[in-house]
């Protein structure tokens, strides 16, 4: 465990995503306390331009709220739907798939087919659906992001399973006669994560990204302040205050890039240590 | 009587990793005669396959080189593909999923020869003739997963021969085949060397083998050559004690052994 | 081409029970939104409880779920979509209209990807490590995290706001009574900047791909033969390297369909395109459940067309396919 800690701070990319993900997540811990006030208050005269009043260092939006505030508020909506969906998302497919590839048959079959009916329609479009049925709030976010990145993990754990499943250690399991779905828990579920946890960058990246658009398309959680909504506020003033709208999509850039980064890293120090075994 | 194609004074193949320098090759000392049949035989990791890449000029950036390698038997540096055909071992990897027989056994002819696009449908149909495909009209357009693994190793060949070179390097180019194809395969490389006169350097785990084709054996073990000379004499009079054992064992390297001879 | 059309029978027959599946689903899921399309018709347009009851009966909206949906398949199968509330107009009309400007948007947003993206892959992964390689990789990635609809805003900005490039919405001149070449020049001059905000984060991600397939393809025995063979160095990386790598390439065009099509929805909305993606935007804001529900399975039509074509497009680039050796 701490040789894998250490080949993954000695890669860049690893590296470089820990501090762009360590400093959104301070950003996110410490905005209550730097910014108590509720970030959707007005402060100030409204389009206040950046770097120009010092109490107010980003300036404010059209309604006079502080940008720095939303921006620090804001990384908590992201990373929350991000590490959230991306958690029901591995939970949900990682059981579907183990249990498809160990029932294998008819439940398998008919698992597959349901994915199979996920995959053909367009995980913004469900979100969107599903968003407009609930009604928006940040848990129906996350579980509408889940719902369209479960598939992944669920396909990747069944093909796991499969080629785990025929070997020594689960047979020696039903030999000594464990319940085929303690095989499975106990057994196969653990040595099937690996792959699995690799996928997880990009279910959280695609998170973010697709909360950020519902977000934008003003179908986001209205009580809370988050940077696909600050985006499409900024754009009523886009010609003459441009920045309302930049800053913010900038917010969403280096979360998604630390993600990805600190992916590689984690892909890049486990595929060492499986290559030493 | 005999000229000498090649001569290899002092070669050494070596690599860097994690800091130390290990060997693939040390300190090699050895003549390719033109025409000859050259067997290298050992066990995997010998530097059999450094020694075939390094003759080629195939080895990789990274790979350090010592030494000489100079071809009196050619009047120029030689180029693979034109002066140097190559067999590999697994016909199932070194032929391109995805391009037709065709088109990989005339590429080659095409490059060095400057064929233009119906000389070399001919040549390559000539050549899979010669490799004694069957329906060789048909093959021309066909993939390699079409084939057996004993055809695919025969159109192998005939890539390795399309731009008519002087050396033939058959590197494991039976091993990875059943013993009934091994031999067809074994015939084949000795019809086409006699008829081209070709010079070839065959490597092999199997003495067996060696002895079949081979006029001169040259014996590598852990990167160093132990042991070179006439095939008839390291057969019947090896000066090595490693030779020896190899002989009297007459055992397929390739094998898992039963009991670890330093226990 | 016997070995396409069954590859293609297959494909079809395999994806009737997913569209079940689909159609079932969207059902339940909008059954669960709170008020019906009269509802939502009422709250619009006005009108009291004996209407909404009269309407209702008209619609069958009175009966259970079930035979809801029993109803629901069975003009579905008439490929009747429904009418939708919100528009005044079959659901089917409305979707054909809108469905055009889409397909140009995503196909040339595909085309622009997929060409630009084996390009710069194939000048990447042709020397691993090499100073154009690493320039790639580092501006893929930092591409292949920007939001698109973010992308669209900024690059509005720019080209079309300061720079006056580009027009800044539409999909062409209004009345402008253009017709033949110059109405495909408007329309073409209207979409470079939607298509390039959509399809920048493919561009990347095809990139991404074609360098790292490429690495893995140098490393096979096929092409230490190649280089055996004293093939030019072009050849080799083109032919025998690149070729092979681009397999996975296509693959993954299938699979990013649904993405992609997800993804005009937010880039239409943005430049204010009339399609498809906007469409849905519009009856989830006018609460149109059955608008909505024909769009969800319109694009699950959509998405398995795309990828049966794929199909067959990796069936005709890959010689293995239908052989039974397809997986090697």
């Amino acid at each position: 465990m701490r040789r894998f800690a250490l080949r993954f701070l000695r890669s860049p990319e690893g590296m470089v995503g820990l501090v762009l993900l360590a400093c959104l997540v301070a950003m996110a811990l410490l905005a209550p306390f730097v910014f108590p006030r509720d970030p959707l208050s007005i402060v100030g005269r409204p389009l206040i331009a950046p770097f120009t009043d010092a109490s107010l260092p980003l300036g404010t939006d059209r309604l006079g709220r502080d940008v720095l505030a939303g921006l620090m508020h804001g990384a908590r909506a992201s990373l929350l739907v991000g590490v959230f969906a991306a958690l029901v998302a591995v939970a949900v497919g990682t059981v579907v798939g183990t249990v498809a590839g160990f029932a294998g048959g008819l439940i398998d079959e008919a698992l597959m087919r349901v994915v199979d009916a996920f995959q053909v329609v367009p995980a913004f479009l469900l979100a969107l659906a599903f968003v407009s049925v609930t009604g928006p709030s940040l848990p129906v976010i996350v579980f509408a992001v889940a719902l369209g990145a479960w598939t992944g993990p669920a396909r990747l754990a069944r093909a796991e399973v499969l080629s785990i499943r025929e070997r020594d250690y689960v047979a020696a399991a039903r030999a000594i006669g464990m319940h085929p779905a303690e095989i499975a828990f106990k057994e196969v579920l653990p040595n099937a994560l690996p792959p699995v946890l690799a996928l997880v960058s990009v279910i959280v990246a695609s998170a973010v990204l697709i909360e950020a658009a519902l977000s934008f398309l003003n179908l986001g959680d209205p009580n809370i302040v988050t940077w696909g909504s600050m985006i499409a506020e900024g754009r009523n003033v886009l010609r003459t205050a441009p920045f309302l709208s930049i800053v913010p999509g900038f917010g969403l850039v280096l979360t998604v890039l630390g993600v990805y980064l600190f992916g590689e890293g984690l892909v890049e120090a486990m595929a060492h240590r499986r290559g030493r075994q | 009587m005999t000229t000498t194609l090649a001569t290899l004074r002092g070669l050494s193949v070596s690599y860097r990793r994690e800091g130390a320098q290990t060997f693939a090759l040390r300190d090699v000392d050895l003549d390719i005669a033109t025409g000859g049949r050259l067997a290298i035989i050992g066990e995997s990791g010998s530097g059999k396959s450094t020694l075939a890449l390094a003759l080629a000029g195939l080895l990789p950036p990274e790979a350090s080189l010592a030494g000489t390698i100079d071809w009196p038997g050619l009047d120029h540096v030689p180029v693979a593909g034109r002066d140097i055909g190559m067999v590999f071992q697994d016909p199932g990897s070194s032929l391109n999923p995805v391009l037709t027989i065709g088109e990989q056994v005339s590429e080659g002819a095409v490059r060095h020869l400057r064929l233009g696009r119906a000389t070399a449908r001919q040549r390559a149909l000539d050549l899979l003739a010669r490799v004694r495909i069957p329906q060789p009209q048909a093959a021309l357009a066909a993939y390699p997963h079409q084939f057996s693994g004993g055809q695919r190793q025969r159109i192998a060949i005939a890539c390795a021969i399309a731009a008519s070179p002087r050396l033939l390097i058959a590197d494991e180019a039976t091993s990875a085949l059943d013993m009934i194809v091994q031999a067809e395969i074994t015939e084949l490389l000795d019809t086409l060397v006699r008829e081209d006169g070709m010079s070839l350097v065959f490597i092999t785990h199997d003495i067996a083998l060696a002895a079949k084709l081979a006029d001169r054996i040259a014996v590598f073990r852990d990167a160093t050559l132990v042991e070179v000379g006439p095939a008839r004499q390291v057969l019947a009079r090896p000066s090595q004690d490693y030779t020896r054992s190899l002989i009297a064992t007459h055992i397929d390297f390739s094998a898992p052994r039963l009991i670890d001879e330093r226990a | 081409m016997n070995r396409a059309w069954l590859l293609a029978r297959r494909r079809i027959l395999s994806s009737i029970p997913v569209l079940l599946i689909v159609v079932i689903g969207t059902f339940f899921l909008l059954e669960m939104a709170s008020g019906d399309a009269v509802d939502a018709y009422l709250v619009t347009l006005g009108g009291d409880a004996g209407l909404a009851q009269s309407l209702r009966e008209r619609y069958g909206l009175d009966q259970s779920a079930l035979a809801r949906l029993w109803l629901y398949a069975g003009s579905l199968a008439r490929l009747d979509l429904g009418f939708s509330v919100a528009f005044n107009r079959p659901i089917l009309d409305l979707i054909l209209e809108r469905l055009p400007n889409t397909l140009w948007l995503m196909g040339s947003a595909i085309a622009m990807a997929f060409t630009f993206g084996t390009l710069f892959g194939i000048v990447a992964g042709a020397r691993p490590g090499s100073a154009a390689d690493r320039a790639l990789s580092i501006g893929s990635l930092a591409l292949y995290a920007v939001p698109s609809f973010w992308l669209g805003l900024v690059l509005s900005l720019v080209f079309a706001v300061q720079l006056r490039w580009f027009p800044t919405a539409g999909i062409e001149t209004i009345a402008s009574g253009k017709t033949g070449f110059a109405r495909a020049l408007d329309i073409a001059r209207h979409l470079v900047l939607p298509v390039s905000a959509l399809g920048f984060i493919y561009l990347a991600l095809f990139l991404r791909m074609m360098r790292a397939g490429m690495a893995e393809v140098w490393r096979q025995d096929f092409v230490l033969a190649a280089r055996a063979k004293g093939l030019a160095r072009r050849r080799i990386v083109l032919r025998h390297v690149a070729r092979n790598a681009l397999l996975p390439l296509v693959t993954m065009l299938g699979l990013q369909a649904a993405t992609m099509l997800g993804g005009s929805v937010v880039i239409e909305s943005v430049f204010a395109i009339p399609g498809f993606g906007r469409l849905a935007h519009e009856a989830v804001a006018a609460r149109d459940a059955p608008l909505l529900m024909g769009i969800i399975v319109v694009s699950a039509v959509l998405v398995i067309v795309v990828n049966l074509l794929v199909d067959l497009a990796y069936a005709w680039l890959d010689p293995r396919v239908g052989s039974g050796e397809a997986s090697s």
